[in-house]
């Protein structure tokens, strides 16, 4: 039996300490707001904080969130209210969608550790994540109205 | 301060003490550079082998072609970023290397690095320890000629401030010897590890001297 804190909750899952953690949150669990792409790092469709880290869950075993704090898509805030998630919502990110919890909690971490970024940080920060869609454009003008957001505490 | 304006050479001719000032910070520089090219911080006595600079160039040249490999020099990037592939290109997603050489915000190395290998091909490679080398101290190999490199590992300000024992000891670093456990699909570097430890070994403790260029 492994334990698991996901979004403040605990959970107990009798799972090959192997599994992805995707497919724990996922198919165990039922949390199913993070996404599948790739499997292999690539995408950044999967991404979910570990202690605040916006690690791929498709290539980290489920032993190594053993202990740690999980947060998904689902519990990055509490009404759907984060200001990422506010500035997703008026300007009209996503496409077909799919990449865009990946996108919001990868943006979360630029966000927290730098709350003016420029473009060239959005770039280093949000580079691995992949739209097949193209809607980075979108992604760009919606993090910096999300940094102001924040900044004027909205 | 008082101490220094009563030792005003008032009783010396100006000339003896330019030319002994000028004698004495030769034999400092002489010095340093001694050190600095055979020793780094550490006690040159110590050394269990005789200086031998022959030998020591030949036993760094096979430390550089290890170095100069991709599975070493990938993560020792002229750039910001890291290198990846047999071809050393950039790595995918231009992930930086930070200030301490850990990655940024969401694209630090171990969001996708993992403790260990992840199986396939095209998969991240492991370590619990994976990073590029900091900002502040980048221990470039990538562009380095074998003289560059060999000057820059001997340079305590240049090499992650290493003297003599800790360099001996950086050879079985985790990080070091994770170049020979690099997954599916990744050429290894061209010694084993044991002989790189030994042409490593020998290196150092036969003067760590740089070939010429
Ligand atoms: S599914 Fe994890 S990075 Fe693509
Ligand atoms: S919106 Fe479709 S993949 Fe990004």
């Amino acid at each position: 039996m492994i334990t698991l804190n996901v979004n403040q909750k605990s959970y107990k899952v009798d799972v090959d300490p192997n599994m992805p953690l995707l497919w724990v949150i996922r198919d165990v669990i039922g949390l199913t707001g993070t996404k599948y792409g790739c499997g292999v790092a690539q995408c950044g469709a999967c991404v979910v904080h570990l202690d605040g880290e916006a690690v791929r869950s498709c290539v980290t075993k489920v032993s190594r969130a053993e202990g740690k704090k999980i947060v998904t898509i689902e519990g990055l805030s509490q009404h759907n209210d984060h200001p990422l998630q506010r500035a997703w919502q008026e300007i009209d990110v996503p496409q077909c969608g799919y990449c865009h919890s990946g996108q919001l909690m990868s943006a979360a971490v630029l966000l927290r550790e730098n709350p003016n970024p420029t473009d060239k940080d959005i770039d280093a920060a949000m580079a691995g994540n992949i739209c097949r869609c193209g809607t980075y454009l979108r992604i760009r003008k919606a993090i910096h109205l999300a940094a102001e957001m924040q900044r004027k505490g909205k | 301060m008082k101490q220094h304006s009563a030792m005003k050479p008032t009783n010396f001719p100006l000339k003896t003490i330019t030319v002994m000032a000028i004698i004495l910070s030769v034999i400092g520089i002489m010095t340093t550079a001694f050190k600095a090219r055979v020793s780094p911080g550490g006690n040159p006595e110590s050394s269990k082998m005789k200086r031998d600079s022959l030998a020591s160039v030949q036993a760094f040249m096979d430390v550089y072609k290890v170095l100069m490999s991709p599975r070493c020099m990938n993560c020792h990037p002229a750039g910001e970023a890291p290198l990846q592939g047999d071809d050393s290109h950039i790595h995918i997603m231009n992930v930086q290397r930070g200030k301490d050489g850990t990655g940024l915000y969401s694209a630090k190395c171990s969001n996708c690095h993992q403790p260990t290998n992840v199986p396939g091909e095209h998969t991240p490679p492991g370590n619990p320890k994976w990073q590029l080398p900091p900002g502040d101290m980048k221990m470039v190999f990538q562009g380095k000629t074998a003289r560059q490199l060999a000057m820059q590992i001997m340079d305590y300000n240049q090499n992650g401030h290493k003297n003599k024992e800790q360099l001996l000891e950086h050879a079985h670093d985790t990080l070091v010897k994770a170049a020979w456990n690099m997954g599916e699909g990744r050429t290894p570097p061209p010694l084993t590890h044991e002989e790189f430890v030994a042409a490593w070994n020998k290196w150092i403790e036969t003067g760590g001297y740089a070939p010429a260029e």
